[in-house]
């Protein structure tokens, strides 16, 4: 049964070991990305059976039987998690091929470094421990790094990813800091253990504090919370574009089951004494204030923009606030609001990421909202398909980013956070003036008198499967809610 | 079995997403036209099996048959489910069998319309919509399909958007497709507002759950203040969608659209949707005693106004839309005396007699290349005789001829009427059936008889295809024996001690209702008693029928000259031509309501309140918000120790904040 259950961890381990292999054999690029593509695939179909494993049946396993000896955790939201990393990587690699040949050529590494991060983030979905989840954060991070800088020759992408590699490097110190003060004030690094510590007052309070203080910083570097933010505007506009989709929707949806994770355990909900509800009510504050000033930097930041990649690159800093939010709210809600924003987020982010990698050409070529005057009359399906898209990230029915809004909205309005709920609308509204922007560039303006060559090939799956999944997550919501509902227990 | 429902919808979406997608890629006509045709009769096929099956099974409630849940907060929820009962069953009948036979004759009619594809995607829409609302378990969906029909209208109208269309005020058909859409949002203002109170009122907007709540408890928990209310502001709706007064006036102007529209969505369907709104809600109907009479004394001012306009109208669309405008009327003076099932049985009849009127009066304007001026017609018999016979038909049946079928229903509601104590209605009633008779009666020897009035040198008149002339003869055949699904018990009780089928087929969606009128009137119960009355009534009418007819025949037969009508035109000008511009009812709601409203948005609602202060407002939060942005970006630096400078910045604020607040 455990390894049935593991099956998804076992099998992109397996991949991330083996298409490397593939890769030095094999001079054929296709051959590593249909492997790289069936890898993802058969992990995906792999976590779709785990999930649908009854919670029970995962409950009745003794732990201390088990070869993971508790480490890891199955079924539930991980394996919910484990999925949508598996399709946005199906989703960019399949968008990734004519992108990369166009514009510096296509390295087979690439597919590695791909396959290497997710199962960085597959780790980190399933991890028990503090230690597992501090592996699986670097075994994401240090691709990313590579594939922000994957342009060898482009300044802009070897800057990003120094940069990128330099903060990461700074906010991984005080990751790791916070996990030895927990360690202090507990004996422990188990998180149900630390867990069960910190509800029955044993743990050192001082470090305890410092330390889930220091780790709550570590993780909202990764998913771009502020004052932690300031790389991630660089870093997507540098890298290239198919990354940038990748790492600003699957990146941030595995730093937050992170989050998740940490949240679940160490901010107990019913405060069993006065340091978790200290606990509790401190740091849901800090969160709350945090996510408030995210989304407004955020948006504010892209009202100004001028290039539509840069004006993506600070949404999704204004998106992290907005998903920060069900952590501050701390319920049950709030997680799911989470899974069901990151799925919604993930379709249309990696689908706006896309339409802009096919327009864009080197050098910086039709990426301005000028240059996409009137586009909709020489590429009336990238037109139509950005529009869903925008109007989804504004938050607009019948799309999925509406749902997704309301509810994190409903969480944290049920955990007594009514401001943050209307800071997040004031920070909606300003964000509809650059979505809509863009929509009106594309089609009430005249086409500049140079058209823009588009060249989809499989990134019209991507782009077809993206719309799609928002439309179709806008009109059954009830879907995922009824799914989620029973992630938690 | 009653799962297969959903499918009723779903087909004619489906040929919606078809043709509208792949029309322009289709290209062959007949391809689009048949799929288009095949969508609604699958659905019409499912009609039949659910009414088989309802036939065979007797069921106490309706079936709902859920599709799911768009979104639930706390106690309110949004369903997507249909319902299943005697009601809505007959509707979907209605809508499709008559949509299918429409759908065919189109294809002959819209032959070589450079916009075929989406005329046929736009008629499966609309039957997509119209059948939502019928078929709906509770009312937001219907209002789905209301708002659904309305935008169907409106597109309709105006399909052919760059021909000139005359009306007050109107120069283009996309203006009667705006004045249609406009009009129909007041009615739609009062169902949203009737919406809310039903909310409020039951906790719940479910069909099934407000009939069990206002039934089982009548006049102890629901007040009647409170059901006037729902029931007007529905009722103001239904006003909207099914023509009635006041909000009649977009009706007439909506023949701006291809004729085959004006069958399918001005006679036979959309605008029964108001009957069916009632008909559905007829329990909180029956609780306002008010209610019901403002449904009935409506229905009767409307019926007998608008047939009198139809008496002098020249175009023979306009004859047919205040035909149908006054017939409407009808409708709802059955419904108001309580007797709904009356009501809905001149639905069905009038579904099958107005829409061969239509089709007919479309083969005519097809065989005369657009010629809608009947005193430019006549002797078409000769050369159309197929559409002569059927829409003689039709005119036999809409005028109350014995055994056809609108003699049937007509007779009943008038009938109702009466015997109910209103025998002012009756009147008023029979006076408009006259008119009614007259007028048919006048537009038929305009068209088919007489003297050949039109330009023999450029237009040769010829019989429709065969696509047009077998719907036109299947709606025949229904307009003449569709009555005797209801045959009164006066003239069925030898055979049968419940002849009228059609109403023990509804008996089971408006017993509630019955039951409340019952108990609550003192009127002595009908319907299974000889009344020697009834036959002296339906003497009465039959007789006025023909002295209608009788007079037309004067007029207009015998003498081609037209005297005696050109005489008491002459002689009342002034009531001529109050007739002739439809009481001037247009020109008093421009000057009453549009203009007064134009001026003041022009004056000072846009001008100053909009531009100053509103656009100020906004564009000065804007701007404002814009020049924080181009401060804020300048914290991106670009370099990384700055960044690197202000996390710190962040963690010894946080650490500090965390250590210093217990």
């Amino acid at each position: 049964m455990e390894y049935i259950l593991a099956s998804p961890l076992i099998s992109i381990l397996f991949f991330s070991v083996f298409i490397p292999v593939v890769d030095g054999i094999t001079k054929n690029r296709t051959t590593v990305f249909v492997l790289t593509l069936l890898g993802l695939i058969i992990t995906g179909i792999l976590a779709i059976y785990t999930l649908l494993i009854p919670v029970e049946t995962i409950q009745a396993l003794d732990s201390s039987k088990t070869i993971t000896k508790n480490m890891i955790m199955f079924g539930g939201f991980s394996a919910y998690f484990d999925i949508l990393f598996c399709l946005a990587g199906i989703l960019v690699i399949l968008a990734s091929r004519n992108y990369l040949n166009r514009e510096y050529g296509e390295y087979k590494e690439y597919y590695s470094l791909i396959v290497a991060s997710i199962c960085g983030m597959i780790l980190i979905a399933h991890s028990n421990n503090l230690l597992v989840l501090f592996i699986g954060i670097e075994t994401m991070s240090i691709p990313f790094y590579i594939l922000a800088g994957f342009f060898r020759t482009n300044q802009k992408s070897i800057e990003a990813s120094i940069k990128y590699f330099l903060l990461g490097a700074f906010s991984t110190g005080f990751l790791v800091y916070g996990i030895a003060m927990v360690y202090g004030a507990t004996g422990s690094l188990d998180i149900s253990i630390i867990s069960s510590k910190i509800q029955t007052g044993q743990a050192i309070e001082i470090y305890l504090k410092i330390g889930l203080a220091l780790l709550i910083i570590g993780l909202c570097f990764k998913v771009a919370i502020f004052p932690f933010h300031q790389w991630a505007p660089d870093v997507y506009d540098g890298s290239p574009t198919v990354v940038s989709a990748f790492m600003s929707t699957a990146g941030k949806a595995a730093a937050l089951v992170g989050f998740i994770i940490i949240a679940k355990g160490f901010l107990p909900k019913n405060s069993f004494n006065e340091v978790s509800s200290l606990l509790n009510t401190n740091f849901k504050l800090i969160l709350a204030i945090l996510s408030a000033i995210t989304m407004i930097i955020g948006n504010i930041t892209a009202l100004v923009q001028k290039n539509v990649k840069r004006m993506l690159a600070y949404s999704s800093v204004a998106h992290a606030g907005y998903l920060l939010m069900g952590i501050a709210s701390n319920n049950q809600d709030g997680w799911s609001g989470i899974i069901f924003y990151s799925t919604a987020y993930l379709f249309m982010q990696i689908g706006a990421f896309i339409v802009v990698s096919v327009l864009e050409r080197q050098t910086e070529n039709f990426v301005t909202y000028e240059e996409y005057s009137g586009i909709h009359k020489s590429h009336p399906f990238l037109a139509a398909v950005m529009s869903m898209f925008m109007l989804s990230l504004a938050g607009i029915p019948p799309f999925a980013g509406f749902f997704g809004k309301y509810y994190l909205f409903v969480a944290a309005v049920k955990a007594d956070l009514l401001w943050l709920t209307v800071i997040a609308v004031i920070a909606s509204i300003i964000s509809m003036y650059f979505y809509i922007g863009l929509i009106l560039q594309m089609y009430f303006k005249e086409p500049l008198s140079k058209e823009p060559e588009s060249d989809t090939g499989l990134a019209k799956i991507t782009l077809v499967i993206s719309a799609a999944g928002i439309l179709f997550f806008g009109i059954f919501p009830q879907i995922i809610v009824n799914f989620t509902e029973n992630l938690f227990k | 079995m009653y799962d297969l429902v959903i499918f009723i919808p779903l087909i004619p979406f489906l040929g919606f997403l078809i043709t509208g997608l792949f029309g322009t890629k289709l290209k062959n006509e007949t391809l689009i036209g048949t799929i288009a045709s095949a969508a609604v009769g699958i659905s019409f096929i499912l009609s039949c099996i659910l009414f088989y099956s309802l036939l065979n099974q007797h069921i106490e409630n309706p079936v709902i048959v859920p599709v799911y849940t768009w979104i639930s907060a706390g106690s309110f929820s949004v369903n997507i489910s249909y319902q299943v009962d005697h009601l809505s069953v007959l509707f979907s009948l209605i809508v499709t069998g008559v949509g299918f036979l429409i759908h065919v004759y189109s294809i002959g009619y819209m032959h070589n319309d450079r916009s075929f594809a989406r005329f046929f995607a736009y008629l499966n829409l609309f039957i997509f919509m119209m059948l939502n609302l019928v078929l709906s378990s509770n009312f937001l969906l219907t209002f789905l399909g209301w708002e659904g029909v309305g935008l169907c209208s409106y597109l309709l109208i105006g399909f052919w958007y760059d021909r000139k269309f005359e009306g007050t005020r109107i120069i283009w058909t996309g203006d009667a497709g705006n004045k249609a859409f406009i009009v129909n949002r007041i009615g739609d203002f009062g169902f949203i507002i009737a919406m809310f109170i039903i909310y409020v009122t039951f906790n719940s907007l479910e069909y099934q759950t407000v009939t069990e709540l206002a039934s089982g408890s009548y006049a102890t928990y629901f007040n009647t203040g409170i059901m006037t209310a729902i029931t007007l502001l529905l009722f103001l709706g239904c006003t909207g969608k099914s023509a009635q007064i006041p909000l009649a006036v977009w009706l007439p102007d909506a023949m701006a659209g291809p004729t085959p529209v004006s069958a399918l969505i001005h006679a036979a369907t959309m605008v029964t949707a108001g009957v069916y709104l009632v008909a559905r809600t007829s329990v909180l109907f029956a609780l306002s005693p008010v209610s019901m009479t403002v449904v009935a004394i409506v229905g009767v001012l409307t019926a007998f106004f608008a047939a009198t306009i139809g008496l002098v109208q020249n175009d023979i669309k306009k004859v047919l839309a205040y035909s149908t405008v006054s017939q409407l009327g009808f409708m709802f003076i059955a419904l108001g005396v309580g007797a709904f099932s009356a009501g809905v049985f001149h639905v069905m009849t009038h579904a099958f007699f107005k829409g061969l009127l239509f089709l007919g009066a479309g083969a005519v304007i097809h065989g005369l290349h657009e010629e809608q001026n009947i005193k430019r017609m006549g002797n078409l018999k000769s050369y159309m005789p197929t559409t002569y016979k059927t829409f003689l038909i039709a005119t036999l049946a809409i005028s109350g001829i014995p055994f056809f079928s609108g003699f049937f229903s007509k007779d009943e509601i008038l009938w109702y009427a009466f015997s109910k104590g209103h025998w002012s209605l009756w009147l008023i009633g029979v006076t408009a059936a006259l008119f009614t008779a007259f007028y048919m009666f006048r537009l038929l020897y305009l068209v088919f008889f007489g003297k050949e009035r039109f330009d023999h040198h450029h237009i040769h008149p010829h019989e429709a295809p065969k696509t047009m002339t077998v719907p036109l003869q299947i709606l025949a055949v229904l307009s003449a024996i569709g009555g005797f699904l209801g045959i009164p018990y006066a003239l069925g009780f030898w055979f049968s001690s419940h002849p009228n089928m059609l109403e023990n087929w509804l008996e089971p969606v408006f017993k509630n209702a019955q039951f409340i009128i019952y108990k609550t009137s003192t009127h002595i119960e009908i319907g299974h008693k000889i009344h020697i009355e009834e036959y002296i009534l339906m003497l009465i009418s039959v007789g006025v029928a023909l002295l209608g007819i009788k007079l037309a025949t004067d007029f207009y037969k015998k003498d081609e000259l037209w005297t005696v009508p050109r005489k008491l035109a002459t002689n009342n000008k002034r009531t001529f031509s109050l007739l002739y511009n439809k009481y001037k009812l247009d020109e008093f709601y421009f000057a009453a309501v549009v203009d007064p409203l134009m001026l003041a948005a022009k004056s000072f609602f846009w001008q100053v309140f909009d531009i100053k202060i509103i656009d100020g407002i906004v564009n000065g939060l804007g701007a404002l918000t814009k020049d924080i942005g181009n401060y804020v970006r300048k914290i991106q630096t670009g370099i990384a120790q700055n960044y690197a400078l202000l996390m710190m910045a962040g963690i010894i604020v946080i650490i500090a904040v965390i250590i210093f607040s217990s």
